[in-house]
């Protein structure tokens, strides 16, 4: 393919310039999560100021390396010098940064995070040697934060298209050979093998076959695909194209979230340029494959993540799961054979062509291949966007890669697979993170969310706001699912609001059986996780509800109270701030609350100074309540 | 209306498999979909009006009365929620006067939640208009409506 090596050759040698030439380069993590933190106002600053003083360098965005927690990062490359990379940039420090480090070559210590590349210096460590990243393994999400996801040079000169064209090279029955070998199993959720799904459609007879991404990443709480698409979306044309030539595809669907506005315009941009250079349309590289990618929006439906309803809604309807068989790759869009693929699956088949089976299998257990995107949120330290080997245990995930529990709280719990998956008790840490073990502890690797918890989160409440979640993007098909979830969804409230049962516990457990055997799709079928796993290792937490009228966690307004010490110094800062006027008290002295005004919206708790900390919250009965 | 509608229609061939882009541009030139809208679009794709009504209906994106000025789009994902957000709701209802799902009389306000805006690190959050407000807790939420309700 000498186009395509023509391009490469110089792709790299520009990339090349770009980061050892005479020039600073200076990169801003700018994709969502950034933004949201401010990125783009030190973008600005950046652009403006280095200007102003005359500083020749280079300032280009990049994606998201995943330290959310760290946004906005900047990093600054000198020439002869590593990168080194900076967190918590505001606009004020951006400033500060310029000034003292480009401009004095004295570098601000206090905001470094570590180095990238050749070089060191002294104090700093490496990037990848910091805690939080040095358990990680990035594979999918190697380019993501380093390259810029609008040029796609940057993808050329990173090993981009170069598994197409060895695709190509192999022809379609080596590539699924070399997926088999190399054990992948679908990102999006049940961790099917992919190999096995599209034989199924490559024996499928018919004139036109089709390939969809699912890239609607509708579990709350999780962002690994967007964060993908935002800072590599080459990636997924690549891992498309060449499935869609494994499968004999020649129309391929990326079905979007319409909340990801970024993502969106970086695949539509990607797309493009990929058109442009002979990489999507007629007769691919002179290979005589013919391939296009549309973009469909979603326009927001959970259970459009399942594949038959994914399917309905981009022929137009509303999306509703239909039996399978007949499975998707023999009869999907419009009756014909059609293989959906996740993201991260698709991201992952470019890869496996780039590097080999062998290198893909380097990490993973025997069952579980490769590395795995993880979002790591909730009451954890080091939130954000991780990758690890899949067989890498809870507690390493947690407390090494996640540093810990927010405020050194006590761990509670952790969920994975968002809405369809279960919590997972801190006896069962050291399982390891893979499709089966998981499984094994009653919950799902899913798409990868992880959310921690610590004692002050409710499960209850918890396994109630799950329930609302499923009950809410039911889509009514199945009686089992429409009204069980409802059911199960009254039941959660009862209990959590002071009016619950002592038979309302095998009622959750036998409804909840009810709608996994009696669902359709995946949706119901999973719906009641949530419930019945917090039931399996919390089932005190819904007695204590119930039969003490306690909530351990003290967030159920219905079994908690408000009081002040007397150790209160009379600051009046939550007598200012109570909205419900609940609060009196003379300056400098006992301040109190009045039970019957106060409505449990714990700004007192929160405005309280640490040093005093005289608020103190009580559930049970009112009775053993001090007055 | 009728006109801009029909301008919004010309950009489609009228296959069925377009309805629901099509309802998403109607929703971002009116900022909902006016009830209209859907017979006009029944006509040109060749469907029962029942249909469009039906996919309208079945996502969430779609919205059947007019957006307030200032949109906010209340996070209730699983970090969001862990952090707090039913009380961050409460108290926007609370100072705005209006409930989720509500636009204020006078069209400046509306409150919406969502499954998820992606800022799971920066939570709970809330988008208005597009601009993520990070790491609240009801005071802060407080403080910017009622920052917001002045300058307005």
């Amino acid at each position: 393919m000498p186009d395509l090596i023509n391009l490469q050759n110089k792709a790299s040698s520009s990339w090349e310039r770009l980061n050892t030439g005479d020039k600073t380069l200076i990169t801003v993590g700018n994709a969502t999560c950034g933004r949201s933190a401010g990125a783009m106002d030190v973008m600005e600053t950046l652009q403006a100021e280095t200007a102003e003083n005359g500083i020749e360098c280079n300032v280009i965005e990049v994606g998201c390396i995943g330290l959310c927690y760290m946004e906005p990062i900047v990093s600054i490359k000198k020439p002869g010098q590593p990168m080194v990379f900076f967190g918590n940039v505001t606009v004020k420090q951006t400033k500060k940064l310029i000034q003292d480090y480009l401009i004095n070559d004295d570098l601000p210590t206090e905001l470094t995070l570590g180095t990238y590349g050749d070089g060191q210096i002294e104090d700093i460590p490496a990037l990848f040697d910091i805690p939080v990243l040095k358990p990680q393994v990035r594979r999918a999400l190697n380019r993501v934060g380093f390259i810029d996801p609008t040029n796609v040079d940057h993808y050329f000169a990173n090993n981009g298209y170069s598994g197409l064209e060895k695709a190509f090279e192999a022809g379609p029955e080596k590539v699924v050979e070399e997926i088999k070998l190399a054990g992948l199993r679908g990102r999006g959720g049940a961790g099917f093998p992919a190999w096995r799904k599209w034989s199924f459609c490559r024996q499928a007879e018919s004139d036109q076959k089709y390939l969809i991404c699912n890239a609607d990443e509708g579990d709350p709480g999780a962002f690994m695909n967007r964060s993908l698409l935002e800072g590599d979306p080459h990636s997924l044309l690549e891992g498309m194209i060449i499935t869609g030539y494994a499968l004999g595809a020649s129309i391929g669907y990326i079905y979007c979230r319409a909340e990801y506005p970024l993502a969106l315009e970086r695949l539509r941009l990607a797309i493009q340029q990929a058109e442009e250079h002979d990489l999507l349309g007629k007769n691919i590289l002179g290979s005589g494959f013919d391939f296009k990618i549309k973009i469909k929006e979603g326009a927001g439906a959970f259970v459009c993540g399942e594949e038959t309803a994914l399917i309905r809604s981009i022929e137009g309807q509303r999306g509703m799961p239909t039996p399978r068989p007949p499975f998707p790759a023999v009869s999907g869009l419009w009756g014909k054979p059609t293989i959906i693929n996740n993201v991260e699956s698709l991201a992952c088949v470019g890869l496996i062509m780039q590097n080999g089976a062998d290198w893909f299998t380097e990490y993973g257990t025997e069952q579980s291949k490769g590395t795995k995107t993880i979002a790591l949120v909730g009451k954890v330290k080091n939130s954000g966007l991780v990758e690890v080997p899949l067989g890498i245990s809870l507690r390493e995930l947690v407390f090494d890669i996640g540093g810990g529990i927010l405020g050194d709280g006590k761990f509670k719990a952790v969920q994975t697979g968002g809405p369809s998956g279960g919590c997972v008790p801190e006896e069962l840490l050291d399982i390891a993170v893979d499709y089966d073990s998981l499984n094994e502890a009653g919950t799902i690797m899913g798409s990868g969310g992880v959310v921690v918890m610590d004692d002050s989160t409710c499960m209850v409440d918890f396994a109630r706001y799950f329930l609302d979640f499923a009950e809410k993007e039911s889509c009514g098909k199945c009686v089992p699912c429409r009204l069980g979830t409802k059911q199960m969804l009254t039941i959660l409230e009862d209990i959590v609001e002071g009016r619950g049962k002592p038979s309302d516990i095998e009622l959750l457990e036998e409804i909840g059986e009810a709608v996994v055997v009696g669902s359709l799709c995946g949706l119901g079928q999973t719906a009641p996780n949530p419930v019945l796993t917090t039931l399996r290792y919390f089932r005190e937490e819904y007695e204590a509800h119930i039969f003490e009228r306690k909530c351990p966690a003290k967030q159920c307004k219905e079994f908690i109270s408000y009081h002040i010490l007397d150790t209160c110094v009379g600051c009046g800062l939550c007598l200012r701030n109570c909205s419900s006027n609940a609060i009196t008290g003379e300056p400098k002295k006992l301040h109190t609350i009045d039970q019957d005004l106060c409505t449990k919206c714990g700004v007192c708790y929160e405005v309280c100074p640490p040093k005093v900390f005289s608020i103190e919250i009580l559930t049970g009965e009112l009775e053993e309540v001090p007055a | 209306m009728e006109e801009s509608v029909q301008n919004i229609l010309s950009a489609y061939e009228g296959k069925k498999e377009e309805i629901i882009p099509i309802l998403q541009s109607v929703q971002d030139t009116f900022s909902y979909i006016p009830q209209d809208s859907m017979l006009e679009i029944a006509r040109f794709t060749g469907v029962p009006e029942s249909q469009v009504y039906g996919v309208a209906t079945f996502y969430a994106q779609f919205r059947f009365t007019p957006r307030g000025k200032k949109h906010c789009m209340i996070c209730r994902g699983t970090a969001c929620h862990v952090n707090g957000a039913a009380r961050i709701l409460e108290e926007a209802e609370t100072v705005l006067g209006i409930k989720e799902g509500e636009t204020s009389d006078d069209l400046e306000y509306s409150l919406e939640t969502v499954a998820c805006i992606g800022a799971c690190s920066l939570a709970p959050a809330i988008m208005i208009n597009g601009t993520v407000e990070a790491k609240l807790d009801p005071k802060k939420v407080r403080k910017l409506f009622d920052k917001e309700v002045k300058n307005a």
